[in-house]
C-alpha cells in the first residue's frame, strides 16, 4: 500500500537500455487503470518544460504505473532523462489518442524499427492476447539498439530481426524481410508499421500492391495533444486529419509520407538553439541542482 | 471636445471619457506587457462622476450577467470600493478578467445614455478598476458549510470556473477536471498576456481554490474518465464547458506547409508555453519577417500583435470583407493599428506557395467584391476574376474561426449534439439530453465570448442547484425522454 502515498508522476524506475534509449516508470494509477494499446501520453517536466508527446510502451494497473521507452534526441527528452527515480514529473496527461483496433485478423505482422519497437510492443502483446498469428519483424542500426527482444518474442510465434550493418539477424532493412515473407505465401491478413516514418513508408509501399491492410502509428510534432493546436495535421487520402484525436494509427496506404517527414523538421533549428544555450548556462543553471 | 489627458482628469469635458493610459505603441511592440494600464483613483472617480445613474438602466440590460452597474458605480463615486466590488461580484465572478475582455463597446457600453452625445461611460475600465483594487489587497473568501453534494466541471475556462465558483459559494464540493496542465482554458492559451495578464487569471484561480473548488489538472474527459464514470465516482451532476479548442482550416493548397499555423497552434505556444521567453521555456515558435494572418476576429488580431511582438516587420491582417465588417472589437483593431499591423482588405487566400524546403514562402490571394446586403443584412464576398496577387510572407497563421472539441461527444452515448458538434442544451436550463448533464459556454453555443459562456454557466449552475436540491442522489447519467 506503499505506493498509495505517491504522487502522480513520480519516477519509480529508470533504466538505460542502450547507448541512446531509456526507460522511465512513471505512477499514474489514473493513467495505467485506462491505458490500451495504440495509445499516447504527455509529459511536462517543469513550469518551463516542453509539453511532449510519448507512447505508452507499457503499464501495471496493478502498481499503478506507466512506462515510455524513449531516446534522448534534443534538450526536453534531456531533460526527462536526467530525472532519477523518486523525481517527480510535474505533469502526465493521458491516455490520448485512439487505441490500436485490436481484433482477431489472422495472421498479422508487426514490422517494427528503433525506438518505433516500444510502441509495437504493446500492439503485438493485445494482437497475440486476442488469438492472431504473430510475426515481428524487428529492425536497428546495429545490435546494441535493438530495444525489447525478449519481450517482443514472448508475444511474438515468430520472429525476425534486420540490422543496417548485419551485426545481428538479416543485413538489411526490416522491410526487405517482409518482403521476403510475402514472397514465402506468408498470407498476412493485417500488416502495423511502426517506426521512423520513411521506414513506414517503405512498408505501405510493399503492402500496397497485395492489398494486405497496413497501419501505421504517426509520431508528428504536437503541443496540448487534444486536438486544440493542429500542428500534428496529416494528410489520410484527401483529408486532414489530426493525429492527436483523429490517430495516432492511421491507413498506411492513405498517409502522405513526404508531408509528414517534411513537418517534423519544422523546429530544427530551435531545437539546436535550445540545446546550444542550455549547455553554455549549463554552469550556472538552477533547475538541474538535484 | 477637449479630452483630459492622462493623469489630468481636471477640468473635465462631462461629454467625454477620461482617457486610460496606455503603452506607447513604440514601447509596447517590444514587449508582452499589458498595453492598457488601467484608471488610478483619481481617474475612475472622475470616470464615475459621469454616470447619470438612469432610473431604468440601460446598461444592465446589455450585460449578458445582469451586473447592477449604476449601483456599483455609485459606490465607486462614494469610494466604498470594497463595496462596489462586492455589487459586482453579486452576478460576476471574474470582473477582472471581464473588465479586460469584455466587449463592452457592443453590451453595456452601447446602451449607456451618455453614450448618444459623447462618449459612453467606461463601465469596463471602472469595473476592472475595482477588481484590481480588491486583488491588490487579497480577496476575503467567506466559506460556507458543505451540502455533502459533489458536482463535476469539466474544463476550468471561463464557463467552468463560473459554474465552479457559484456552486462552491452555495455549499457544493466541486471538482474541475482541466485537461491541460493549468487552468483558465482560453484565458491562458488564448488572449495574450498584453491584453489579460496571466497572473491576474491565476488569482482568480486561487480565489475559486480558496472557495474550497479542488482543481484536476491533466484530466482529460473522455479518455482518463468517461462522463458516466464521474457519476460512478459519486458525482451527481456534470457541467461541461470544454469550449470550442478545434481550429478551422482553409482547405486551399499548401496549408500543410512548414510555416503555416493555425491561430490555436500559434497562440498556444506563444501564451501557454511562454515561447516569447525561449529558450528560458523551452517550447520553440519560429516567426518569419513577413506574417499573413488571415481572419477579422480578435485571435486575428492577438495572432498578429503577438508575431509583431515576437519580431516580424511585416504582419498583415487578410481579410475577405472590409474593415466595416470586420468581427473584432474596434479597440483591439485601433491598438493594432496604431502598432502598424497593415490591412489587406476583400482578399481572400487561394493557395499557399512553398519554397525548396517545404517551408511557406508566399501567399497567393484574389481580390473580393462585396454583393448588395442580403435578408440577413450581411454582403457576400465574391472574387474578382483575373485578380490573383501574390504576397511575399514566410509565416501564416490561420484564424478563420474554432469548432467544439469532439472528445466529449464521441464517448459520452445518449449526449445529443447539432451540426458543428455542439452539444445540444436547454436554453432556459443549460441541461444536456442527459439528466443530471449540463454545458455552457463555446460547447453549447458555438465560438462567442468569455462573458456569454460566463452568461450561460450561471444559469446552468442556478439550474443545477435547483435540480440536485429537489432530487435524490444521482447514480448514473440516464437519457432524458
Amino acid at each position: 500500500m506503499k505506493q498509495k502515498e505517491l504522487a502522480q508522476g513520480t519516477v519509480i524506475e529508470k533504466q538505460q537500455l542502450n547507448s541512446v534509449t531509456k526507460k522511465i516508470t512513471i505512477y499514474a494509477p489514473d493513467i495505467a487503470a485506462k491505458a490500451r494499446a495504440g495509445q499516447f501520453i504527455i509529459l511536462k517536466v517543469q513550469p518551463d518544460s516542453e509539453r511532449i508527446p510519448l507512447t505508452l510502451s507499457s503499464w501495471s494497473k496493478k502498481h499503478g504505473t506507466i512506462t515510455n521507452i524513449f531516446q534522448e534526441v534534443g534538450y526536453s527528452t534531456k531533460e526527462l532523462g536526467n530525472l532519477e527515480v523518486g523525481d517527480k514529473i510535474m505533469n502526465v496527461a493521458g491516455p490520448l489518442g485512439n487505441p490500436s483496433e485490436i481484433a482477431k485478423y489472422g495472421t498479422v505482422a508487426v514490422v517494427c524499427g528503433g525506438l518505433g519497437t516500444a510502441v509495437a510492443y504493446p500492439v503485438a502483446k493485445a494482437l497475440k492476447e486476442a488469438g492472431n498469428k504473430v510475426v515481428s519483424i524487428m529492425g536497428a542500426r546495429n545490435k546494441d539498439l535493438f530495444i525489447l527482444e525478449e519481450e517482443m518474442t514472448a508475444v511474438s510465434d515468430e520472429v525476425y530481426f534486420s540490422s543496417d550493418d548485419g551485426s545481428k539477424g538479416q543485413k538489411g532493412f526490416v522491410s526487405d524481410i517482409l518482403k521476403s515473407l510475402i514472397a514465402k505465401n506468408y498470407n498476412f491478413n493485417m500488416v502495423f508499421a511502426i517506426g521512423p516514418p520513411i521506414m513506414m513508408s517503405v512498408i505501405a509501399d510493399i503492402t500496397r500492391p497485395y492489398g494486405i491492410k497496413t497501419i501505421a502509428s504517426l509520431n508528428p510534432i504536437m503541443v496540448d495533444g487534444m486536438g486544440m493546436c493542429g500542428a500534428c495535421r496529416v494528410t489520410i487520402g484527401n483529408d486532414v486529419k489530426f493525429a492527436c484525436v483523429d490517430g495516432p494509427e492511421f491507413d498506411a496506404h492513405q498517409v502522405n509520407f513526404k508531408e509528414l517527414i517534411q513537418r517534423l523538421k519544422s523546429y530544427f533549428a530551435e531545437e539546436k538553439h535550445v540545446t546550444l544555450v542550455v549547455q553554455q548556462q549549463g554552469r550556472t543553471c538552477q533547475c538541474h541542482g538535484r | 471636445m477637449s479630452r483630459s489627458l492622462n493623469g489630468s482628469c481636471k477640468p473635465q469635458n462631462r461629454l467625454a471619457a477620461v482617457k486610460v493610459p496606455k503603452q506607447e505603441p513604440s514601447s509596447r511592440i517590444k514587449n508582452f506587457k499589458e498595453v492598457v494600464l488601467g484608471y488610478n483613483e483619481e481617474q475612475a472617480l472622475a470616470e464615475a462622476s459621469r454616470c447619470l445613474n438612469c432610473p431604468n438602466s440601460p446598461c444592465v440590460g446589455g450585460c449578458p450577467v445582469g451586473v447592477e452597474i449604476p449601483g456599483f458605480i455609485k459606490l465607486v463615486k462614494e469610494k466604498k470600493f470594497d463595496e462596489a466590488i462586492a455589487k459586482i461580484k453579486e452576478k460576476n465572478s471574474l470582473p477582472a478578467i471581464c473588465g479586460r475582455v469584455c466587449p463592452q463597446e457592443e453590451q453595456c457600453q452601447r446602451n449607456c445614455v451618455m453614450g448618444r452625445k459623447g462618449d459612453a461611460v467606461s463601465i469596463g475600465q471602472l469595473e476592472r478598476f475595482v477588481a484590481d483594487l480588491e486583488r491588490g489587497k487579497g480577496f476575503q473568501v467567506s466559506t460556507v458549510p458543505s451540502n455533502g453534494k459533489k458536482v463535476a466541471v469539466v474544463g476550468a475556462g471561463p464557463a467552468g470556473l463560473t459554474v465552479a465558483a457559484d456552486l462552491a459559494k452555495i455549499g457544493y464540493k466541486v471538482t474541475v477536471f482541466e485537461a491541460l496542465h493549468t487552468g483558465g482554458g482560453v484565458l491562458v492559451y488564448g488572449i495574450p498576456e498584453f491584453r489579460l495578464p496571466k497572473q491576474i487569471v491565476q488569482a482568480e484561480i486561487d480565489y475559486i481554490k480558496k472557495l474550497g473548488v479542488e482543481f484536476r489538472p491533466d484530466a482529460l474527459i473522455g479518455r482518463l474518465f468517461t462522463v458516466n464514470e464521474l457519476f460512478s465516482k459519486g458525482y451527481e451532476a456534470v457541467f461541461i464547458g470544454t469550449g470550442a479548442g478545434l481550429p478551422k482550416f482553409l482547405s486551399v493548397p499548401g496549408e500543410n506547409l512548414n510555416g503555416v499555423y493555425s491561430a490555436n497552434e500559434f497562440l498556444i505556444r506563444v501564451n501557454l508555453m511562454k515561447s516569447y521567453s525561449f529558450p528560458l521555456h523551452k517550447t520553440p515558435l519560429s516567426v518569419g519577417k513577413n506574417v499573413a494572418v488571415i481572419g477579422g476576429g480578435n485571435v486575428a488580431f492577438d495572432s498578429a500583435r503577438c508575431a509583431l511582438r515576437l519580431g516580424a516587420e511585416n504582419v498583415y491582417i487578410i481579410y475577405r470583407r472590409s474593415r466595416q465588417e470586420m468581427p473584432a472589437r474596434e479597440e483591439e483593431i485601433r491598438n493594432a493599428e496604431e502598432e502598424g499591423i497593415k490591412f489587406k482588405f476583400l482578399a481572400a487566400p487561394t493557395r499557399f506557395v512553398s519554397d525548396e524546403q517545404g517551408h511557406v514562402k508566399g501567399m497567393q490571394y484574389v481580390t473580393m467584391k462585396l454583393t448588395e446586403p442580403d435578408a440577413s443584412g450581411r454582403s457576400k464576398p465574391v472574387p474578382i476574376e483575373g485578380s490573383e496577387t501574390l504576397l511575399d510572407v514566410d509565416t501564416i497563421i490561420v484564424a478563420i474561426g474554432r469548432t467544439p472539441n469532439p472528445i466529449i461527444q464521441g464517448t459520452t452515448p445518449g449526449l445529443k449534439t447539432q451540426t458543428g458538434g455542439i452539444i445540444v442544451v436547454n436554453k432556459e436550463t443549460g441541461q444536456t439530453s442527459l439528466e443530471a448533464v449540463y454545458a455552457g459556454g463555446d460547447i453549447a453555443t458555438g465560438e462567442a465570448t468569455v462573458i456569454s459562456a460566463m452568461g450561460s454557466a450561471k444559469m446552468a449552475a442556478k439550474c443545477i442547484h435547483e435540480y440536485l436540491s429537489k432530487r435524490e442522489k444521482v447514480k448514473t447519467c440516464v437519457a432524458l425522454r
